[in-house]
């Protein structure tokens, strides 16, 4: 408790320093000792530290938001491009040649309302899965929860979900579709489809790290992804519960189909198979959290 | 009593180096293969294919609270794993840190900045990134810019900043970050000298004033030297001196360099595919060598290399190094004008450069070896290799009888005007 004797000593051994100043400032006295270490095994989520580190969180969001269309002609247009493009081509040649039925939605508005939820969650894949490697000169240089990464790569990418989704409440407008009152459940899909995307980027930017293979595999994946999901045909194809509730595992089912629900009224209720999804992008993300936090340690290393 | 800061206790750090050249990363792949044939044949990888090396090892010292500790070595010492694990980027192999309070690192200044972004964009950003809260940094924001000195350009894409500017403002928000424990990795060695000037107050005021502790990498030897009261002394991953900074800075300078005017490279690696420095070596012009020359004879400092490819950017040269570190001053072959360069040779070449009679002062001195690619980067920067005495013996006048400051003693010509 000897601050001052200490200072003196200090300043005494330091030939450069003449003058004396006062007693330091009041630093805390009893700081939490920090312990660095080794350690081993599965590592506890320290969910903690990720909150104490929110406003780099907010940060980070807010750099990516920043930057992604900077030099670019068009900017935010962008945002709406991506899913209007693909919304056309669909249209095109699912809805007018291969006449796939869309619950008696008008085919663009059904498949925009897919595409919209779709695209946040491939780009926040995309984005998510090469994040580590593409903050190599943060993780190698300044220690924070490495988990606010791929959290901000996610949740970067709901402006650009915002942006298309005010277009797609324009679309059902000029098509004259009203809303219902179930429109008050659409944040409990967006929160699905964030966890989902959270899950798959946890996994994916980990693996990244240490096997560069995955950003080849990630314009794959989210493409199957795609099929697998009823984008392009309405859910309602499969009839047997038990095929309706394998499909279910598939937590962005369960994302697009309440989407349209919610927003369309379309005939699919979420039942069991929402149910399912949502325990299946629950899983994803706990998992994925802990994978993560193991692999964390090697990060620096590695990367 | 005094209050200890950090204790380190049996630090130590392995890496596992690959020998296959050439195979950075890891190949899903490889490792599914790998793995399924360690399922069948059920033995580990042969341990072969894999070397361990300790970058740290045992390394234990406590330091105190108010303390500003100067950690030296050579390349490869370990200076850099150690920052890394007291900044927690990675994690120790065995041993442990403690400390308390928040640590920031200067490991390298402007972690994080976007070059897209303006400075007052950069600013809480990277505040943000060392752990800065919005309100702390708007409080400061007048300080930081000011101490950066970049008014006008708040609001410009920091990729159109000069690298002086970027250095500055980069230190500038990390300088004026609360911590208790500030870590600097060679950030004076850019910037201009009054910046430089500027960062060694910043650090004094964050070690005295406020009693908190700063770790200070440096190749620098007087800015340890003015900057740090304990110096550290790593040497292959262990600690080799620990103490007050006189004690270790001088035993760190005469150790390892030879005495016998003669330095014969041991480590035989290529310092970069192609060059290979071999031996530095030292006499007067009389041919003798040794410790002891006497100033009224030419010193003759040869440096051989060999080359497998002539490099038209290599400079070649060495620093002259008084007893407390500072430099005394640093020449390249490539100083002299273009048409008398040395032709570089494939194979061995030997370069002799003369410092003439009657240049330096009566002291001790070392030879520092320097090759560097020009504007690329420096090659060799090894400390120190040749230790040697000067006597003064070029003074004729008898109003020279005694001994002069400077690490220079030239004799001047003098005249009068007419008046």
């Amino acid at each position: 408790m000897n601050r001052v004797g200490l200072i003196k000593h200090s300043m005494a051994s330091t030939e450069t320093l003449s003058k004396m100043e006062t007693a330091p400032v009041a630093a805390a006295k009893t700081l939490p000792v920090i312990r660095v270490e080794a350690s081993t095994g599965w590592l506890r989520l320290d969910l903690a530290a990720v909150w104490a580190h929110r406003e780099l969180l907010y940060f980070l969001i807010w750099r990516e938001i920043k930057v992604r269309y900077k030099q670019t002609a068009l900017g935010a247009i962008w945002a709406l491009l991506q899913p209007l493009m693909t919304m056309l081509v669909f249209t095109l040649f699912f809805g007018r040649l291969a006449k796939v039925p869309s619950d008696g939605i008008p085919y663009p508005i059904f498949a925009f309302s897919g595409l919209v939820p779709w695209t946040f969650f491939a780009n926040a894949v995309t984005l998510s899965s090469n994040c580590l490697v593409n903050s190599a000169n943060l993780i190698t240089k300044v220690y924070f929860p490495r988990l606010t990464i791929p959290t901000a790569a996610v949740l970067s990418g709901l402006v650009d979900f915002a942006i298309a989704f005010a277009f797609l409440l324009l679309m059902m407008m000029a098509y004259k579709i009203r809303l219902t009152e179930q429109i008050v459940f659409i944040p409990f899909f967006v929160l699905l489809a964030i966890i989902t995307a959270l899950g798959v980027g946890l996994w994916l930017s980990a693996i990244n790290v240490k096997y560069r293979d995955v950003r080849h595999t990630v314009p794959f994946l989210t493409q199957f992804w795609m099929f697998a999901t009823p984008i392009v045909y309405p859910s309602s194809m499969l009839h047997e519960q038990w095929q309706r509730t394998i499909y279910g595992l598939n937590p962005m089912v369960g994302v697009i189909e309440g989407f349209r629900w919610s927003l369309l009224g379309s005939a699919t209720k979420p039942g069991i198979m929402l149910a399912i999804s949502t325990a299946s992008a629950l899983a994803l993300l706990v998992s994925g959290a802990y994978y993560f936090r193991r692999m964390e340690r090697t990060f620096a290393d590695l990367v | 009593m005094s209050e200890i800061a950090i204790t380190v206790e049996n630090l130590g750090k392995k890496y596992r180096i690959r020998h296959q050249a050439g195979r950075g990363q890891t190949n899903l792949r490889e490792a599914l293969s790998q793995g399924v044939s360690r399922l069948l044949e059920m033995k580990r990888p042969s341990s072969d294919e894999v070397e361990e090396f300790w970058a740290l090892r045992n390394v234990s010292f406590e330091t105190r609270r108010g303390d500003v500790l100067g950690i030296i070595g050579r390349n490869g010492a370990g200076k850099s794993t150690f920052l890394k694990l007291l900044s927690r980027i990675t994690e120790p192999s065995t041993g442990s840190i403690e400390f308390s309070g928040r640590i920031a690192s200067l490991l390298e200044v402007g972690t994080g900045f976007h070059p897209e972004l303006s400075g007052r964009e950069n600013i809480f950003l990277n505040g943000a990134i060392l752990g800065m809260h919005r309100t702390e940094i708007r409080r400061k924001f007048d300080d930081i810019v000011n101490f950066a000195g970049v008014e006008q350009f708040l609001d410009t894409p920091v990729k159109h900043y000069s690298s002086g500017m970027y250095m500055r403002l980069a230190f500038a928000v990390a300088a004026h970050l609360d911590t208790d424990i500030l870590l600097v990795d060679e950030v004076l060695a850019v910037g201009d000298a009054d910046f430089q000037k500027k960062c060694i107050g910043k650090m004094h005021e964050v070690a005295q004033e406020h009693g908190r502790t700063v770790i200070f990498v440096s190749h620098n030897m007087p800015a340890v030297k003015s900057l740090c009261n304990r110096t550290l002394h790593l040497e292959r991953g262990s600690v080799v001196a620990y103490g007050s900074t006189e004690e270790v800075l001088s035993s760190y300078l005469a150790k390892g360099s030879s005495n016998s005017g003669k330095w014969i490279c041991e480590d035989p690696r290529p310092v970069q595919p192609g060059i290979q420095l071999l031996s530095v070596e030292m006499e007067d012009s009389e041919g003798a060598s040794g410790m002891t020359y006497f100033s009224s004879r030419d010193l003759i400092v040869t440096t051989t290399f060999r080359l497998s490819a002539t490099i038209p950017s290599l400079c070649v040269g060495f620093d002259i190094v008084t007893a407390d570190g500072a430099t005394a001053f640093r020449c390249y072959q490539t100083d002299q004008p273009e048409n008398v360069w040395l032709r570089q040779k494939v194979g061995i070449n030997r370069w002799t450069c003369t410092i003439p009679a009657g240049l330096l002062n009566g002291g001790t001195y070392y030879v520092s070896p320097r090759i560097a690619l020009h504007n690329v980067k420096g090659l060799v920067m090894l400390d120190a290799v040749i230790q040697f005495e000067v006597m003064l013996s070029h003074g004729v006048s008898p109003f020279w009888n005694r001994e002069r400051p400077g690490c220079v003693a030239p004799i001047m010509p003098w005249s009068a005007q007419e008046v």
